[in-house]
């Protein structure tokens, strides 16, 4: 029995620990204090037990021909979300989809209070990865399936079986070359829902995505990230909000219209002040035009809308209108051609133009006016009835429809380059959009 | 209030408990496992070296727990496959008495959680569903361990155990359940997953080349 005669041991303040490779003899740091359970030395890629005073070789992998220099540099430190992490392991890891491999890597980061935290890189597109507190809810039955995480819904992308191909520093786990977890990632960008699935242990993670400079400028890296390539998974999507925040302005231009629109209706008199019934016949010759009986635009300057309603069936007449102010004698000219045609082909029944036609004169000032109307026709299409109505002040709905389509064009244009986007995305997916036309 | 205390019944240093419902202390000097009896303190076991740790956590560490204080005054380490890990017994300000279990800096407070039934044999799968207090857990990692030493003051008698199996569940709010199979009945500890910066903690370690 060892009595001890000092005062009570406490446990040390932690160190680095320097240590030397048992197999090659290089310098190797653990840099998580007692938290590394393996640690590969960087010269000779010996996988050692870090649990092991002796550093117990547990596995060798030739990396001669398959070396990977991590781009984060294994010993920096950088702030990730204000807490500071240090770069301590990095791993290689490949699916193989349809006999393709795919590589991504993965960085360790630590923080002796905060614990472990993970960066993944692939094709120059990053993730802050760490481990759920929660388990995320899987919804039963949905097609692809889905899972619900503090209240968001995240879709299915791919599940697929990760190797681990290339390992260096060191590891809170046991990390062996060629071992392999079943992995499923579920997107709702820029977030990443992953389940990674062993024998006895299933661990949840969520990424977030990052861009390459966002990486560089937490390490303080030199040079340039290399550039991203492609869509993805959970990369948000450049113009998405842009797309959303169309489609809000859209909506609110729309409200606007649609108020303005009732605002002027109901502002508007809409008031008949003429009607009369003709008759013209092309048989007869002669003279053609005549003029109305005056009528009288009261009120304050505003649009005229002539209306003619014909008899017209498989024929066409011109109408000379002539709007005259009887005091002044200042006419607003327009012709209207009213034609109405119908009949059967191979395609079935068809019908081009319209009996009826309608005119709007804008800016008439008040005052006594008369219509002075020339009707031309085919000679030989005979008798033609036709009604003239005059009203004042008539809302006009053209304008809104002009103003709707210089609105939506943009919002469409965003919304077809997102969708672009989008469909780039779930192509690289095990759910992968039916083709839309060329748009790849 | 006066704390119960004593003499160590190997080396004769004065043993004084923090938490008047300690069942087990360790002697601070000699490291000798000390179990209460109605008059004394019997001395059951030795406590090898503990394993070099990286919690951030000892004892006298304190924090905050659902408005609750609460001081680390012992601690169990396991050790499995993947290292070892550390059950700190926490002693609140209310008397009674809790876990903060700290692997490899995950950080999960429970407390126990007697009168439930329980499956009397380990036999688990991942994902298996349980419910208990109408929150349904789901078997995340099962855990082969063994004791690997005590420090400090314990609410039961715990040293020279065996191999263990621990069953960890989460739910989908982030509670968290251990089932401990370290006893011929097996004991349910429900809790949470919390994060380090919840627990307020003061009184930490330090490390080297850290602030």
């Amino acid at each position: 029995m060892v009595l001890s005669a000092g005062g009570p041991t406490l446990p040390g303040q932690p160190q680095v620990r320097a240590l030397n490779c048992p197999n090659c003899g290089a310098a190797l740091t653990l840099r998580s204090f007692n938290n590394a359970v393996t640690v590969v030395c960087e010269s000779c890629h010996s996988i050692l037990d870090a649990k092991d005073p002796n550093l117990q070789i547990l596995q060798r992998f030739k990396a001669a021909t398959d070396e990977d220099r991590p781009l984060i540099p294994l010993g920096t430190r950088g702030k990730i979300r204000g807490t500071e992490y240090e770069a301590i392991g990095f791993e290689r890891r490949t699916i193989h989809v349809d006999g393709i491999p795919y590589s991504w890597h993965e960085y360790v980061l630590f923080n002796p209070y905060k614990g472990f935290r993970y960066l993944t890189e692939y094709n120059g597109h990053w993730n802050d990865v760490s481990i759920l507190k929660a388990l995320p809810e899987v919804l039963p039955y949905a097609s692809p399936p889905k899972v619900k995480y503090l209240g968001e819904t995240y879709r299915h992308f791919q599940t697929a079986n990760a190797g681990t191909s290339f390992v260096l520093g060191e590891f809170p786990w046991q990390v062996r070359v060629g071992e392999a977890a079943d992995v499923t990632d579920y997107v709702s960008p820029p977030r990443v829902l992953s389940s990674e699935r062993t024998g006895h242990e299933v661990t949840w993670s969520m990424g977030e995505y990052l861009s390459g400079k966002d990486v560089w400028k937490a390490f303080g890296l030199r040079g340039d990230p290399p550039e991203a390539v492609g869509v993805y998974e959970n990369q948000p999507c450049p113009v998405s909000d842009d797309t959303k925040n169309i489609w809000v302005a859209f909506g609110a231009f729309l409200l606007a219209l649609v108020v303005m629109m009732i605002g002027f209706d109901m502002a508007a008199r809409n008031e008949q002040i003429f009607t009369g019934y003709y008759k013209y016949d092309s048989n007869h010759r002669g003279e053609a035009s005549f003029v109305t009986d005056d009528f009288e635009v009261k009120g304050h300057t505003s649009n005229i809308e002539v209306t003619t309603s014909t008899d017209l069936n498989n024929r066409w007449i011109y109408l000379n209108y002539a709007l005259i102010n009887e005091a002044t004698g200042q006419a607003f000219d327009f012709g209207r051609e009213v034609s109405y045609y119908h009949g059967y082909d191979s395609d079935g029944a068809w019908t081009e133009g319209s009996a009826n036609d309608r005119v709007a004169v804008p800016k008439v000032p008040p005052g006594h006016y008369y219509l002075r109307v020339e009707p031309e026709g085919d000679p030989g299409y005979g008798v033609t009835y036709y009604t003239v109505t005059v009203k004042r002040d008539v809302p006009q709905y053209s304008f809104y429809g002009i103003a709707l389509g210089a609105l939506l064009l943009p919002a469409v244009l965003l919304t077809w380059r997102s969708l672009s986007f989008e469909h780039l995305r779930w192509a690289e997916s095990d759910h992968p959009p039916i083709k839309l036309g060329d748009n790849e | 209030m006066s704390q119960p205390s004593g003499t160590c019944p190997n080396c004769g240093a004065n043993i004084v408990f923090r938490w008047s419902s300690s069942v087990q202390t360790v002697c601070e000097y000699c490291k000798s496992i000390l179990v209460r009896t109605d008059v004394d303190l019997k001395k059951v076991g030795q406590v090898a070296d503990l394993p070099p740790s990286s919690s951030p956590i000892q004892i006298g560490t304190e924090g905050s727990y659902n408005h609750k204080a609460f001081t680390a005054i012992g601690r169990i380490v396991y050790e499995y496959e993947q290292g070892n890990w550390n059950e700190w017994h926490l002693m609140m300000n209310d008397g009674s008495s809790g876990w903060l279990s700290d692997a490899q800096d995950e950080y999960a407070v429970s407390f126990l959680a007697p009168g439930r039934h329980l499956p009397e044999s380990p036999n688990y799968q991942v994902d298996e569903p349980f419910v208990w207090d109408n929150v349904t857990y789901a078997v995340s990692t099962i855990t082969t361990a063994h004791y690997r030493g005590v420090e400090g003051e314990l609410p039961l008698q715990y040293w020279d155990k065996g191999d263990v199996t621990f069953v960890d569940l989460r739910s989908e709010s982030g509670k968290f359940a251990t089932l401990d199979y370290s006893d011929e009945t097996p004991r349910l500890y429900l809790g949470e997953v919390v994060e380090f910066e919840s627990l307020a903690l003061k009184n930490l370690r330090r490390f080297e080349g850290w602030s």
